[in-house]
């Protein structure tokens, strides 16, 4: 049996499919609108993408729920998006390092020798704020911080840990409104677990984001923040200032927007997504009034994002096949180059995958690139190694054998050494595809395509349907591909060694 | 063609192996190096194979020495049957067979032809060549494996222990096979083997090996007559005879 040539086919073909496909995925963005991970960040990339769709002007590219500011301010600069929803507050202190920068023009006129601006505020303040339930506020006519006083012993408060740990939390706010709320009758508990405790009446003022969404569905009040105690966390648009030159109708589009949505609509649209379960699209499209798209089928949506994952783990898979036999091959060889060369592929694999993509942010950007590098390096290890055992497992009298037969250095290896340690190597490449199917869902967090598209984003959206049609195909892929591995043992690997 | 080793010596990290070596092998003739494990018989073997360098002296086959050939000519000229026949694990009976001549481009016919007559002359069941190592027996693998040193018709057949593994009967009629392969063949033999009686059976010469020396070259019956060294008789003594029946 040839198992090089074989072996050299399969390797040819996965690279041709995986530069055709993963060519064409990259050929069509023009415009790219990203997006955090949380649902108010997705609605507002879409709305954004919706309103960029219909001035028509360019193909617009949806990268909604990249990650954390790290990751979309990194991809914003070295131009992998152009445009994303983020807050003041954020850009101020998160971006900037400059807590103090408060309005508007401050912080555009700080963002410009990054080669960034944003645009005017969209709106809402989406800050700390204090909620009681509506028994309280009628009881007592709370509308402010300040009435907070009138309530006396009747608040049951619950706050975040973060709430009371940090400067601009509890202890300033009790000092700005010179409240008296002593530490001793606060419960200390994480926001989900307080909502319960809100909703059962076991506490009745909690501590809130401006625009969460069981604001509404629990009928909480929101008590204004008269004094100006919280740092202001206005929704803007940031962009790259090339992109608001090269498209300026679309960033006046965007600038539309500005002053268009309030508090109220975005708690009322974070409840459709997170309470009703509708999906992003269609909050989207009611808010700009326009008729929605039909949304992609769920099979369609699948197919594309099989595709993208095939292209993903086939050029991962080649890349192993590829480097990590010759590199297996050379560590079996020479001693010292084989200690260095595992040792490094032991290293790498050590890295957590979510931190070697943040790495290579700065390196690759974001989309394709630094997602193919990672699940490239990640599948060299087991490769290599396992050619490197394979081969020095090989009974040293065969190799001995083969040149008292006169076999060249070149016959040996094909004849003798490929065919005697393939079932090792082949186990090798199974494992490296088995983990790369896997470690490719989190391609999604550095705005590549495949599986983990509907993972993340049914993660951050709380949406397990979602979650399932991309953990579902994932493990059906990885499956698959356990079982092709396993026909292709009975192809390459020779008769006398399968007992 | 006659085999010749002439001063041959050779350390393995400064330690002397093989002291001065030299013997000769005349054609169609059977030789058999024998000594106890350490001696250096092996690493003769090897020497001759043209497996490992050495420090002094020639290998020759009819005056022709070893390094004026490359490994590809000079295999083509030795053939050899390691310990346990050394059958390649992935290959079928004729595929081992058939290995080194299809790598020289012989025709497929050509092949099939000289296994037909190599496999009637050791006298092995067509069905076993189709067979994977792990599934013959001791003896086949014997068989098969003569069968491959013989294919690109050698003149010289280094074996390395052939029958260690074997019990004790099969061992004695292969012994016997093999003498009259070696009969029918013609070609200069040398055999590597720990056992006085084989070596006595198989062949005309015995070189008998102590410490990387030569201690003695020659018949039985020299060995036993004429020792050149009170070792040589140790070492016949050593090899325990079963007692008579009177005697029990």
């Amino acid at each position: 049996m040839n198992c090089r040539g074989l072996l050299f086919s399969l390797s040819v073909a996965i690279f041709a499919c995986s530069l055709v496909l993963g060519g064409a995925a990259l050929a069509k963005s023009t415009v790219v609108i990203g997006s955090k991970i949380f649902t108010e960040s997705y609605i507002l990339g879409e709305i954004g993408a919706q309103v960029l769709e219909s001035a028509g002007s360019a193909k617009i590219d949806r990268k909604l729920g990249m990650g954390a500011t790290g990751i979309l301010f990194e991809s914003l600069q070295s131009g992998a998006i152009d445009v994303y929803p983020d807050y003041t507050g954020t850009i101020a202190e998160a971006i900037l390092k400059q807590p103090g920068l408060k309005s508007e023009d401050q912080i555009r006129k700080a963002l410009a020798p990054l080669g960034l601006t944003i645009s005017s505020s969209l709106g809402f303040n989406n800050t700390y704020a204090l909620a009681v339930t509506a028994d309280l506020a009628q009881k007592y006519d709370l509308k402010t911080i300040g009435d907070l006083l009138r309530a006396g012993d009747d608040l049951r408060p619950a706050f975040t840990h973060e709430f009371m740990n940090r400067s601009d939390g509890y202890r300033g706010l009790v000092e700005h409104y010179n409240l008296k709320i002593p530490p001793k009758k606060i419960v200390r508990m994480v926001q989900s677990l307080a909502y319960r405790a809100v909703e059962d009446g076991t506490v009745n003022l909690i501590d809130i984001y401006s625009t969460d969404a069981k604001v509404e569905k629990l009928n909480l009040h929101v008590l204004k923040d008269d004094r100006e105690y919280f740092p202001t966390y206005h929704a803007v648009w940031v962009a790259r200032q090339a992109f608001t030159i090269e498209h300026g109708d679309l960033w006046r589009r965007l600038g539309e927007l500005s002053g268009k949505i309030d508090e109220t609509m975005m708690r009322k649209m974070n409840a459709k997504i997170d309470l009703e379960k509708q999906s992003t699209e269609k909050v989207a499209s009611e808010f700009l009034g326009v008729q929605v798209a039909a949304p992609q089928s769920s099979t369609s949506r699948i197919i594309g994002r099989t595709k993208e994952h095939l292209v993903l783990v086939g050029f991962a898979l080649a890349f192993s096949i590829l480097i990590g036999i010759p590199l297996g091959l050379i560590a079996a060889r020479f001693q010292v180059a084989g200690q260095a060369i595992l040792l490094v592929s032991g290293l790498v694999q050590t890295i957590p995958s979510l931190a070697l993509l943040c790495f290579l942010i700065p390196l690759f950007g974001v989309g394709n690139a630094p997602a193919l590098t990672a699940l490239c390096l990640y599948s060299l290890l087991p490769v290599v190694m396992n050619t490197n055992v394979a081969v020095r497992s090989i009974d040293a009298r065969h190799l001995e054998n083969a040149r008292a037969y006169g076999l060249t250095r070149w016959q040996i290896l094909v004849r003798i050494v490929f065919p005697l340690a393939s079932p090792t190597i082949l186990a090798g490449v199974k494992t490296a595809t088995i983990v790369s199917i896997g470690t490719a869902t989190l391609a999604a967090l550095v705005g590549s395509g495949g599986y983990g598209v509907s993972i993340v984003s049914g993660l951050s959206l709380n949406d397990v349907p979602t979650i399932l049609t991309g953990a579902v195909p994932a493990a059906g892929m990885a499956l698959i591909a356990s079982v092709l591995f396993d026909l292709l043992g009975r192809m390459i690997v020779p008769a006398g060694l399968r007992r | 063609m006659m085999l010749k080793i002439e001063n041959v010596s050779k350390s393995f990290n400064g330690k002397p192996v093989l002291r001065d070596i030299s013997f000769a092998v005349p054609q169609g003739s059977t030789a058999a190096l024998i000594g106890s494990s350490g001696s250096g018989k092996t690493t003769i073997l090897r020497i001759a194979l043209g497996l490992i360098p050495f420090d002094k002296g020639y290998v020759k086959i009819n005056d022709q020495a070893l390094l004026s050939f490359d490994q590809v000519e000079w295999s083509d000229r030795i053939g050899y049957v390691p310990q346990d026949g050394g059958l390649f694990p992935h290959l079928t009976g004729s595929q081992n067979v058939g290995l080194v001549p299809k790598l020289r481009g012989w025709a497929k016919s050509r092949i099939n032809d000289r296994i037909q007559t190599l496999r009637q002359l050791v006298e092995l069941e067509a069905s076993v060549l189709e067979r994977y190592p792990h599934e013959m027996s001791g003896g086949q693998k014997q068989r098969v494996s003569m069968m491959r040193a013989a294919m690109m018709d050698p003149s010289v057949m280094l074996l390395d222990e052939p029958m260690a593994a074997l019990d004790p009967i099969i061992r004695r009629s292969l012994q016997q096979e093999l003498k009259s392969i070696f009969t029918s063949l013609g070609k200069t033999v040398v055999i590597v083997t720990h056992d006085l009686g084989e070596a006595v059976y198989l062949a005309e010469n015995v070189i008998l090996l102590h410490a990387g020396r030569i201690v003695q070259t020659g018949t039985y019956s020299d060995f036993l007559l004429r020792p050149a060294d009170p070792f040589v008789t140790e070492f016949i003594n050593a090899h325990r005879t079963l007692p008579e029946a009177r005697d029990l």
